[in-house]
């Protein structure tokens, strides 16, 4: 999983899954829809940090950029407003 | 001389409460580490002062610099950890990612899993950053937590909310104020608030 799949304006939905144990992907953004901003480089799996293992291999880690009408039903503000969140490639899926 | 003649409710010293259990966990630890030889007491303090001497100061002379010299910003841009080091800012190993804000763009920070900070550039999170009430409200109404802080943006201008969720750690770059034109480092570094690094509030000359 070192080689980065995804690249900048690629379209991916964050998987909706509901594993046990410890993820670094917010429970909110699972299943939405967002873009690849950046790709930052590879880091050491956090699922395996969490248990005092190596982390190895790493997992490509991206910047994905969502809108926030996208996110939330009855969003207050405006159609432009966005958020930005960094996110492991094992969570992201490709849209067609 | 006025006479004494009232009782002072008795104020508490820390050994009145009794320890948590985290406390007496952090006490085991620390303890332990020792004792097998992964640190020493020195070595262990030297640490603790290290991160207690991280204070706003140190983003807002980065920020300040970065109004001043066009090419600094880029670089503070591109990699915030090299720009601090060029200025002999020791920014640890954590990345460390600058975002601007621009007369289209408002970036706020929060960490809707924890609490992740830029601590090495303007030391430890105040208790809000830390409250769920931010961590929850920030990514789903930042328009009305900003405006909580007094900070109101114009609907024509993007608020982008960084989650912090992974490796990498955030900083704003607040725009700087108009009116400041001739002004030198330490008078604008004045002006970059920890609220403003964070993306809450914005410099203002007031």
């Amino acid at each position: 999983m070192n080689k980065a799949k995804y690249v900048k304006g690629d379209k991916i939905k964050i998987s909706s899954l509901f594993p046990p144990g410890h993820v670094r992907t917010p429970f909110f953004i699972r299943g939405k829809n967002g873009i690849i901003d950046y790709f930052w480089g590879t880091y050491p799996n956090p699922e395996e940090l969490a248990y005092g293992r190596e982390g190895v291999p790493g997992h490509p880690l991206y910047k994905v950029k969502f809108k926030q009408f996208d996110l939330w039903e009855n969003y207050e503000g405006s159609p432009q407003d966005s958020l930005s969140i960094d996110i492991y490639e094992n969570w992201l899926e490709p849209i067609k | 001389m006025t006479v004494h003649n009232h009782i002072h409710p008795h104020q508490q010293d820390i050994e009145d409460t009794p320890f948590t259990e985290k406390m007496l966990l952090a006490q085991a630890v620390e303890e332990l580490i020792i004792k097998k030889g992964l640190t020493s007491p020195e070595k262990l303090r030297e640490q603790i002062e290290f991160l207690d001497s991280r204070e706003p100061a140190i983003g807002a002379r980065l920020v300040a610099q970065s109004w001043l010299d066009p090419v600094f910003k880029q670089e503070l841009l591109d990699s915030v950890n090299q720009a601090a080091h060029k200025i002999g800012i020791d920014t640890g190993e954590v990345p460390i990612q600058a975002v601007e804000n621009t007369d289209k763009i408002h970036n706020v920070i929060v960490c809707t899993l924890c609490s992740c900070y830029p601590r090495m550039l303007i030391g430890l999170p105040p208790d809000w950053y830390k409250s769920r009430e931010y961590r929850s409200r920030t990514v789903r109404e930042p328009r009305e937590v900003l405006k909580e802080f007094g900070t109101r943006i114009s609907d024509e201008i993007e608020i982008c909310v960084h989650d912090s969720t992974a490796d990498l750690r955030y900083i704003v770059l607040p725009l700087r104020p108009k009116g400041t034109r001739s002004w030198n480092i330490d008078r604008l570094a004045k002006l970059v608030t920890r609220d403003s690094m964070i993306g809450v509030s914005q410099a203002s000359i007031q």
